[in-house]
């Protein structure tokens, strides 16, 4: 049987460039984590595929792409796919509510852990701001979740 | 289904793997000097990334450039030829000036300024990375950008070249709280550094006296003391004053000369000695071509 397998790094990929692409700045205070919700979707569908590796390889383009220091968004991103890595089978039980406040526990966590290593690099201040992305990432949860799992289901993605 | 984690190390060693390299390369990166050529080429592999992010933005720039009406085509040109015949007025009566003091310079044995090349850039993305304020200019290693170098706007500094692509270079704005640049006050030659707070309209002066002559609208320039920037372009003036003797130093806040949330094309300035064939030398630029083209 195929298997579509280069639909996952389709996905990765259009989330990096999601991630990048220039919005105005009232609009861009909001931007949902496109990469983290993609990489938690796939390492939770597929969790022999998607894995630490893979998170922390797009964490390190990532970190390329925003010119912050090598390594921040590969540790911030490994943390929380670790976390859906190893209770996956849990998570596919979920109902979609559980799995978005799920999300908006990891994708918070993801925020603490980047503010954090730039902290320890440049010295910044907290602010509450930086957590809006987590409430846009969870709105649009169950929107991915159904178009991933749709496609995954059509191009027999295993 | 496939038997998930039978093979490789299992799930908590590869996180700490994982980890591990990411603590590796953020350390390297950050206290390792000279790690910039290897950031250079990964910079640059992804760089078609970025490409692919900008598109959107670049098509309804064509469209908007498409379906402008032949009136406000018109009616821009009209500013412009206007514009250009003011400005060319003051540049008559600057090159005299300029002469005059190359002249006075020389009487008094001062070290004459040279002229700087310069080349246009454009703006290719903004990081929204909340924490920095980084831009990408559409000019990299093949144009000859160098890391530190200067780049103005129309109205002022902007910020400087920190890491250097083939096609596409990463500035640094004045705004970014880990950037300062020595400045002094256009009326006084008072000296301050002028550091970013991390704030797109308001740049902090650090330690200043409270006995220091500083005035609300000060105009403060670079002073050209850190070898980086040249000397003598606007880069803020002064918005605030708060002298309270109970604190060390008095409070100053200024304002950037250059409109940092509306960037679109940008100067790069290069000294005379290492200015690339296609930067633009002063001599170059002939306004009253430009005004005749206009007509």
């Amino acid at each position: 049987m195929q298997t579509n397998q280069s639909f996952i790094y389709i996905c990765i990929i259009i989330g990096i460039v999601l991630q990048i692409i220039p919005m105005p700045p009232p609009v861009d205070l909001y931007r949902p984590d496109w990469l983290l919700m993609i990489l938690i979707y796939w390492s939770m569908a597929l969790p022999n595929r998607v894995s630490i590796g893979i998170a922390g390889l797009s964490g390190i383009v990532l970190d390329l792409l925003y010119g912050t220091s090598l390594g921040v968004h590969s540790f911030a991103l490994a943390i929380p796919i670790y976390l859906v890595c190893a209770n996956y089978q849990r998570i596919r039980n979920y109902s979609l509510l559980q799995q978005a406040m799920m999300v908006l526990a990891l994708s918070s966590l993801y925020h603490i852990i980047v503010y954090w290593l730039q902290y320890w690099i440049t010295g910044i201040e907290f602010n509450w701001m930086y957590l809006w992305p987590s409430v846009s990432s969870v709105i649009l949860w169950p929107w991915l979740f159904w178009l991933l799992r749709k496609f995954r289901r059509k191009l027999n993605v295993t | 289904m496939n038997e998930v984690f039978a093979r490789g190390p299992t799930l908590f060693t590869r996180l700490c793997i994982v980890l591990l390299l990411s603590v590796c390369a953020m350390v390297i990166d950050t206290k390792v000097e000279n790690i910039s050529t290897l950031r250079t080429y990964l910079t640059s592999l992804v760089s078609p990334l970025q490409y692919i992010a900008d598109l959107p933005g670049e098509a309804l720039d064509w469209s908007v450039s498409r379906f402008t009406s032949r009136r406000s085509l018109l009616e821009e040109n009209d500013r412009l030829t206007n514009q250009i015949t003011l400005m060319s007025e003051q540049l008559q009566r600057f090159n005299v000036l300029e002469q005059e003091n190359q002249n006075l310079r020389r009487l008094l044995d001062a070290p004459v300024r040279t002229d700087m090349h310069r080349m246009i850039a454009e703006l290719m993305a903004v990081d929204n990375n909340p924490y920095s304020h980084q831009i990408v200019i559409n000019k990299g290693t093949i144009h000859d950008v160098f890391e530190g170098q200067s780049v103005l706007d129309d109205t002022g500094i902007v910020g400087q070249i920190v890491e250097v692509g083939t096609t596409n270079s990463r500035v640094l704005l004045i705004s970014d709280i880990t950037h300062a640049i020595p400045v002094r006050v256009a009326r006084n030659n008072v000296r301050l550094v002028a550091s970013g707070t991390g704030g797109l309209i308001d740049l902090a002066l650090e330690h200043v006296p409270h006995s220091a002559d500083l005035q609300v609208g000060d105009l403060l320039v670079s002073s050209g003391l850190g070898k980086v920037f040249p000397e003598g372009y606007p880069v803020a003036t002064i918005n605030n004053i708060i002298r309270d003797e109970s604190k060390p130093f008095a409070s100053v806040t200024a304002t950037p000369s250059a409109q940092l949330d509306r960037l679109k094309f940008l100067l790069l300035l290069w000294p005379e000695d290492i200015a690339p064939k296609e930067a633009i030398s002063k001599d170059e630029i002939v306004l009253g071509n430009a005004v005749n083209d206009a007509n």
